[in-house]
């Protein structure tokens, strides 16, 4: 009899779906009462990991879904990011008159998609977490239909995520092909031989998760999606898919690779590299800060893919540090461009906030630091996301990754200063509105606080990831 | 003893600021008062330590030693005799720069403030961490504030400044921070008391030293990596300028002293003559500079390449006089530029122009001016008598001893020196009043006198009396090059066998 506590997470969430889809239909004029349902929803469902949170790694269904240390703290992230995602956006939603049933049950259903892909050992299970996951996405993407830009995002993203998952499925096929099986264990010990046809099968499932994680030379999708997408969307896109991608990563990477390492590691550092310098050069030259945050994403990618290149625990555990700093990083500045709003229409270029520190001191000061932390300067925490990272670097001695590395922190130092340039130095314009929901507020100044007082205990997030060993 | 001295001397000033950040916009004047009385009484405080400082050992004093990054990093904090005289400097110009702030910052006074007091926080923590990682926070972290103050209160390029300034000063640093990782992987340890005893493995100095080198000639400004220094100056407001020029070159001088002499004795031999080369050609090069300019305050900024030249020399001949006579320099030439800085500052206040041909015979309108001024040019160009010759000699005097060519080049620049130092002194003092509008300027008034003679005052003693900082840092540099001397004979013997 499987012990069912351990994915009871997942059970609620689902039947939480469902109710909430009942409860759409049948009770009118529920937006409201809905999106506050799911907020409280996925709290619980943090809740119901947290009291199950394994000290050892179990596995259920034939050895198909794997709970460990890993999975576990990468969904109370998902988790977590999911409900502080649909708390700050309410506002947001309402403005931009997509304040419907169905947006807080997409979020919540590609939620669960990224916690089946989180938990998942096996192929099948993973693809099936991976498209739940993207066809809520693609269906978010394009949730303002009245405009065009949206429309277009969500159907460029359909169509390049559907050739990804092309290359995906053909990656997996050859994978079980060569290896007479489709779960990682086995694959990982039958995976000793280097036989050319595994290599392609492991190439061509690198490629489609380096989609789905937009790094370069795959991220073509990612500004045009951040762009068009409604703000809220790319808050999301931005933060919580990243770090389910990254779980998949890491466990395809140590789990069934492991012996392969020879195979993927100058492809991971490529991609790494490529992210990074491709990131900092491609967001100087934009003027939307939605399209620059795609670019400063697919930089920031570079770096994780970098603490993942180094095949060590600590490079793990270093890559989920930054992704979680990045998530809050990335929370805080997407809780001021919602602050940027005049008459409930909302600016999103760069332009928009000249002089915003002689109208709004602490709006300024929030985006100061959290624009300082993006680009990895001490002592915010975004420095020392990037220090654990070149020191899991350093230690495999791969200097070359962490001179490019830093030096192309300096790049994107460059247009992080920009932004910080229109804030601080140029002429004022005409205020903002100051009617912004407490929710809002309290995530501004949660994140910030976050950002800035990390130096003071540093440690704590350290102990908390140092849980996850997976080599 | 137990109590955190050093802590609270770093964070005083940023106890202040977060007042400040936290105090309404309403009177600026409070706002002042609250800043000066922060930095006045963490002035006092430093001052309280350098008396009980024991200046007869060379060991790190007041030494706190916290967990910070677990299993990794401490937070370690402590003084010999070097870094006191830079915390000291720092906390008697900070106070002087917040009184200056009266007549040059006219808007957004409180975050001037502010960001004063946060550099202030930096700039001590960065002379006193005895751990390399708490070093490079504190000495990055000054990158912030400064941008903000060059940016935010500067003239009319003050955006490109401020960027040139962040970006170079960032290139330089992040192969510090490389370095300083490696570091951690080699010897296991980032603590510098460690580090002095472990003595790192050869085959890493020569790289490890380049990486030191490469932020902190950016930051000293050597040239040829000088050319931020001159734009950032001429944009900074008078009180930035001023921060920039007596301290924050300090710390790539003190960053030589402590980390590429005491860490890395070999790959210092190797490089000596490359840092010689470097030095000589800042004091020529930046000396024929400063004659051409137009500008009061280019002139000064290239004055301070061509002093920090000195600065280096001096510390790469390895010798007591050279090193002591570079830490003198820099103490002399901290305040020696921060009363140039605000004498500029003065008259622009009053003309809102740095040209020299706007000047000419002010010293008919302003006498009092004329006087505090000409000492500080006198200081400048190193006159017995004023700080800036003990500097000057003591690190010629080791040149002498350890290159004789050297030397004698470095003297030509002591020339150079009193010619562009005394021509602009000529050109904005005395001549014919042609300008008519200078005629209606007035004297000093009593804050500017204060500010002026309390540097003054300390010129003047060191000059005829520099037996308190020689105290200081005696003991502690004959160690430094005991320790240097030590570690070069055990590599070549190790070479040898």
């Amino acid at each position: 009899m499987i012990n069912l506590n351990f994915i009871s997470a997942e059970i609620f969430i689902s039947v939480s779906i469902m109710f909430l889809l009942i409860l759409g239909v049948f009770k009118k004029n529920s937006s409201s009462l809905i999106h506050n349902l799911s907020i409280g929803l996925l709290l619980i469902t943090g809740i119901l990991i947290l009291n199950n949170y394994p000290d050892k790694s179990l596995t259920f269904f034939a050895n198909s879904y794997i709970i460990d240390t890993l999975s576990s703290l990468m969904k109370i992230f998902t988790v977590i990011g999911g409900a502080l995602v649909l708390s700050i956006s309410k506002k947001y939603l309402k403005i931009s008159n997509i304040f419907l049933i169905e947006y807080p049950i997409l979020i919540l259903c590609s939620i669960l998609g990224m916690m089946v892909m989180i938990s998942s050992n096996d192929l099948i299970v993973f693809y099936i977490g991976l498209e739940l996951q993207s066809l809520a996405l693609y269906v978010l993407a394009s949730f303002n239909r009245d405009q065009l830009k949206s429309s277009e995002s969500g159907l460029k993203y359909f169509v390049l995520s559907a050739l990804s998952s092309g290359l995906l499925l053909y990656g997996c096929s050859l994978i079980y092909g060569f290896s007479e099986s489709t779960n990682f264990n086995i694959i990982g010990n039958a995976l000793k031989s280097t036989h050319y046809g595994l290599t392609f099968g492991i190439v061509f499932i690198l490629v489609g998760l380096a989609f789905k994680i937009s790094a370069v030379p795959f991220h073509m999708w990612a500004p045009d999606v951040y762009e068009g997408s409604p703000t809220s969307v790319t808050l999301f896109f931005a933060t919580v898919p990243k770090v389910a991608a990254l779980t998949v990563f890491i466990r395809f990477l140590y789990v069934p690779f492991i012996n392969m390492i020879d195979q993927w590691q100058p492809i991971i550092i490529f991609l790494s590299i490529a992210s990074m310098i491709f990131g900092a050069i491609a967001a100087i030259g934009q003027n939307n800060l939605k399209r620059l945050v795609a670019y400063s994403s697919i930089g920031h990618i570079g770096y994780t893919l970098a603490g993942l290149s180094v095949a060590t625990n600590e490079g793990i555990q270093a890559s989920i540090i930054y992704i979680s700093i990045y998530m809050v990083m990335n929370l805080g500045l997407f809780s001021c461009l919602f602050m940027m709003k005049r008459n409930d229409q909302f600016f999103e270029t760069i332009e928009d906030l000249s002089g915003l520190s002689k109208n709004h001191p602490i709006l300024s000061l929030s985006f100061l630091v959290i624009l300082f932390s993006l680009a990895g300067i001490p002592p915010l925490a975004g420095f020392f996301a990037k220090f654990y990272i070149f020191k899991s670097v350093i230690e495999q001695s791969m200097y070359f990754l962490a001179i490019v590395g830093l030096l192309s922190t300096v790049i994107a130092a460059f247009y992080y200063l920009k932004i910080i340039k229109v804030i601080y130095f140029d002429k004022e314009k005409e205020k903002y509105d100051t009617d912004h929901s407490t929710w809002l507020k309290v995530s501004l100044a949660i994140s910030t606080l976050l950002i800035l007082l990390y130096f003071i205990f540093p440690s704590k997030i350290v102990e908390i990831v140092s849980s996850v060993t997976i080599i | 003893m137990n109590f955190p001295i050093l802590s609270s001397l770093i964070l005083l000033p940023t106890i202040g600021a977060l007042f400040l950040l936290f105090s309404k916009d309403k009177n600026s004047n409070t706002a002042k008062y609250v800043a000066l009385f922060t930095s006045f009484i963490n002035f006092l405080i430093s001052i309280y330590l350098w008396y009980l400082f024991d200046p007869s050992t060379s060991s790190f004093q007041f030494i706190e030693d916290r967990i910070w990054l677990e299993g990794f990093v401490n937070y370690k904090v402590g003084i010999d005799g070097i870094s006191i005289l830079f915390i000291v400097l720092t906390t008697f110009i900070t106070p002087l720069c917040i009184i200056s702030v009266n007549n040059t910052v006219k808007v957004r006074l409180r975050h001037f403030l502010i960001a004063i007091l946060i550099m202030e926080s930096l700039m001590i923590g960065v002379f006193c961490s005895l751990d390399l990682v708490v070093f490079y926070l504190f000495f990055e972290a000054g990158l912030i504030p400064m941008f903000l103050i060059i940016g935010i209160w500067g003239g009319t390029r003050r955006v490109y400044s401020a960027f040139k300034f962040f970006l170079y000063t960032l290139v330089g640093s992040v192969l510090m921070l490389v370095a300083i990782i490696s570091i951690y992987w080699i010897a296991g340890t980032t603590d510098i008391i460690q580090l002095y005893e472990l003595s790192l493995d050869i085959k890493y100095q020569n790289l490890l030293w380049l990486a030191f080198f490469s932020s902190f000639a950016v930051k000293t400004p050597m040239w040829p990596f000088h050319t931020w220094l001159p734009d950032a100056h001429v944009e900074a407001p008078t009180a930035g300028s001023v921060l920039l020029a007596a301290i924050l070159l300090k710390m790539a001088g003190y960053g030589f002293i402590r980390f590429s002499l005491g860490l890395f004795p070999v790959a210092s031999e190797l490089f000596t003559p490359l840092i010689y080369i470097l030095s000589l050609i800042a004091i020529l090069y930046a000396s024929l500079v400063a004659l051409m300019q137009e500008d009061m305050k280019k002139l000064i900024a290239y004055s301070s390449v061509a002093h920090m030249g000195f600065v280096t020399l001096g510390i790469f001949t390895i010798t007591q006089q050279g090193i002591e006579g570079s830490i003198i320099q820099m103490i002399s030439h901290g305040l020696v530029s921060a009363a140039l800085f605000l004498c500029v500052g003065v008259v622009y206040d009053r003309m809102h122009s740095r040209l020299i041909n706007t000047y000419g015979g002010i010293v008919s309108v302003m006498p009092k001016y004329s006087i505090l001024f000409m000492l500080f040019t006198l200081a400048a160009l190193g006159l017995p008598g004023t700080s800036g010759f003990i500097g000057e000699f003591l690190v010629l005097m080791g040149a002498f001893k350890d290159n004789f060519l050297v030397a004698v080049i470095a003297s030509l620049g002591v020339i150079l020196g009193a010619a562009y130092m005394l021509w602009l002194y000529r050109r904005v003092v005395f001549g014919n009043l042609v300008n008519k509008d200078l005629l209606k300027i007035p004297d000093l008034d009593n804050s500017e006198k204060f500010i002026l003679w309390s540097l003054a005052i300390p010129v003047l003693f060191l000059g005829f009396y520099p037996e308190p900082l020689i105290n200081t840092i005696e003991v502690s540099v004959k160690d430094l090059i005991e320790m240097y001397n030590f570690n070069l004979n055990m590599y070549s013997q190790e070479v040898k066998k």
